[in-house]
């Protein structure tokens, strides 16, 4: 997806800056810009700050500086009940007095909509979920996954453009998780809404979105697609938190435009392409992600590089073998194989040689 | 009823037996001194002890005089009417005053929350006779001004001051039950709302106020009772003409002992009984619903 430009963007955050205690910044200097029809997850462990801009973005807190814009329009100053914006929360917040049908006729109610109109959105609502023979039930009647589906229904009947959902689908079963990340992704593309998703779950951030945003420490690391974000991370946070990842760290040897070579803290040499390291000397964490890893040396381009390692553990896990070996001194260097019928199955002490191609193998900062 | 399990000791049994003894005496401890009025008030005599032909069962020994006297005598119907005046504005107020205290103090953002709530509170600790005499030169000089410079007539001045002071004795127990409500209240709730485009006022009168209020009525049920019980400030704030029942009862006691308070008594107890068993459905129905809520 191209870059969008901050003023043709649906929704924009400029230099957003949130502070809960006048001292520490809970977000530092936000910059976002998300196109119309766009799924955009916030990505992040807990405390990364990610919540705070979607409550930012709903209105129910205020940045303490900087900008956030909808469709070309600042809404530092529109109350909540004013933006328009739909929301699931994370504990669904169904109104527990009233009937689904009830609470899905509840933001129509106040925006004083004809009672057959009411009626006939409810029920288009709810059949989009599946949901339609519910609209008499009281939410406590229902499971988890059938109030969490209510709650999407309630957040769409008034089409709203913008959708906020706060990890919608942090309660439920890893099934139910599964089924309904595929079903919200369709709804979105569906009805071309702009959804923005929180949610400390990577599998869901890679699966659902069209871009992610990894947020640490107040600041997005990186924001991109889920492949670049897999296969290309900038930073090494990004590369530590999707995903498995084998990191190995040492200084930088050699450094052309393409590829460098990086001195290991074991004397090792190794090849890496730099993503974000500085000139030769400086010291880097190279990441390279277990599937990448070569151990049939024939594979491997002529005149690459290889490290000796030792065979410490075997994992069959079904649909992959993982394998943990001893390499450069570290005993926590993981590879994945795939299970085919001539893949190799590694015994413990078996010495091998391990190798891979420069452009999986990442330099980045220390 | 659990039954005592096969493998009890005798010291066991005996324990089991004497327990529920005890607790037999208690309730009676509790209970007899209000039991025994409501036999006493049919008297078919103008005494105060049970009669021969009461103890006899013999039904020429019980009539309704009592409660036709109640009923029809304006020394008891004027403090009647005046009960009937004072406790549901004080109750109105209270509720009210403490539903808006409560939901304020439950707010984590408010400075000074505990010590503004013991403030609230202290009309229930503080011993009644010393806020009585507060009250007393509070609203003796709030009536002088209402008459003097307002130009209320006597009688709306002191039916006002009777009200305001039992409002401020029953905020107290609003402010308490509401608080509890509100404990389990889920304030992603009123986000919800907001975000769908209600605004504070329509979230607080449909989603706020109806998960809250059988905090509500239940606080404003003893904010009633306390006014429609209440004798001490009523002496010390009101004047003859805001006499209630209570001060009825107590100068009646002084003055003529007259079984008529029996059945004033007696009428008194029903209506706390009504009023307390609508408290326990209202509190059931709203376990009920919380206890089913998502959270």
């Amino acid at each position: 997806m191209q870059q969008v430009k901050n003023d043709e963007a649906f929704v924009a955050f400029e230099r957003v800056q949130k502070s809960y205690d006048g001292e520490t910044l809970v977000v530092k200097d936000l910059n976002l810009a998300i196109p119309k029809g766009e799924f955009l997850t916030l990505l992040g462990p807990s405390g990364s700050g990610k919540t705070t801009c979607l409550m930012m973005l709903a209105g129910f807190e205020t940045a303490t500086h900087g900008d956030i814009r909808l469709d070309g329009v600042s809404v530092n100053n529109i109350p909540p009940h004013k933006r328009g914006i739909g929301m699931v929360f994370q504990n669904y917040a169904l109104f527990p007095h009233m009937t689904v049908g009830e609470n899905l006729s509840f933001p129509l109610e106040v925006r004083k909509m004809g009672k057959s109109e009411r009626e006939a959105k409810v029920k288009r609502a709810l059949d989009m979920v599946q949901m339609g023979d519910f609209a008499a039930r009281r939410p406590a009647q229902m499971s988890g996954g059938q109030q969490q589906r209510v709650a999407l229904a309630r957040a769409l009947v008034f089409e709203p453009e913008l959708v906020l959902m706060d990890e919608p689908l942090g309660a439920l079963d890893k099934q139910l998780r599964e089924t309904l990340q595929f079903e919200i992704t369709n709804l979105a593309h569906q009805l071309g809404i702009t959804v923005v998703y929180v949610t400390h779950d990577q599998t869901e951030a890679l699966t659902m979105s069209d871009r992610v945003a990894v947020f640490n420490d107040g600041r997005i690391q990186q924001l991109a697609t889920p492949d670049d974000l897999y296969e290309r991370p900038q930073n090494s946070f990004v590369a530590q938190f999707i995903g498995e990842n084998n990191t190995l760290t040492g200084v930088v040897q050699d450094i052309s435009d393409k590829s460098c070579t990086v001195r290991l803290d074991s004397g090792d040499v190794i090849d890496a392409m730099p993503v974000n390291v500085g000139a030769v000397g400086d010291r880097t964490k190279v990441s390279i992600r277990p599937e990448r890893v070569e151990i049939d040396k024939t594979r491997l381009q002529p005149g690459a590089h290889t490290l000796k390692a030792e065979v410490l553990e075997f994992i069959y896990m079904g649909d992959i073998f993982r394998t943990r070996l001893r390499v450069a001194g570290m005993d926590d260097f993981v590879i994945k194989t795939r299970n085919a019928p001539d893949q190799v199955r590694l015994t413990p002490g078996t010495k091998i040689d391990i190798g891979w191609l420069a452009q999986d193998c990442r330099a980045l900062d220390a | 009823m659990t039954s005592l399990p096969i493998y009890a000791t005798t010291g066991q049994k005996i324990w089991h037996y004497t327990f529920r003894v005890i607790v037999g005496l208690i309730l009676f401890f509790l209970i007899a001194p209000i039991i025994i009025i409501i036999p006493l008030s049919f008297n078919a005599e103008s005494f105060f002890t049970f009669t021969p032909e009461m103890l006899a069962l013999d039904p020429a020994g019980y009539s309704l005089r009592h409660y036709r006297d109640f009923f029809t005598n304006p020394d008891w119907i004027r403090p009647l009417q005046n009960s009937l005046i004072i406790a549901p504005f004080a109750t109105v107020l209270s509720v009210s005053l403490g539903t808006l205290a409560a939901i304020g103090l439950s707010q984590s953002h408010v400075p000074y929350r505990r010590a503004i709530m013991a403030i609230l509170i202290s009309p229930m600790i503080v011993p009644l006779i010393i806020s009585a005499t507060g009250m007393f030169f509070f609203y003796s000089q709030m009536g002088l001004w209402m008459e003097n410079t307002l130009g209320f007539s006597r009688s709306f001045t002191g039916y006002v001051k009777v009200i305001l002071a039992h409002a401020a004795l029953g905020i107290p127990f609003v402010i308490i039950t509401v608080t509890a409500t509100l404990v389990g209240f889920d304030h992603s709730l009123t986000r919800a709302a907001a975000n769908m485009g209600a605004t504070p006022t329509q979230t607080f009168f449909k989603v706020q106020m109806p998960l809250i209020l059988p905090g509500v009525v239940s606080g404003g049920l003893f904010a009633f009772i306390t006014s429609f019980d209440e004798v001490v400030v009523v002496l010390f704030v009101g004047a003859a003409a805001q006499k209630t029942l209570p001060w009825q009862m107590f100068t009646g006691l002084r003055e003529q002992i007259s079984p008529t308070i029996l059945a004033a008594a007696t009428v008194l107890v029903a209506i706390s009984i009504v009023l307390l068993a609508t408290v326990e459905m209202l509190r059931r129905r709203s376990e009920r619903l919380r206890g089913l809520s998502p959270n």
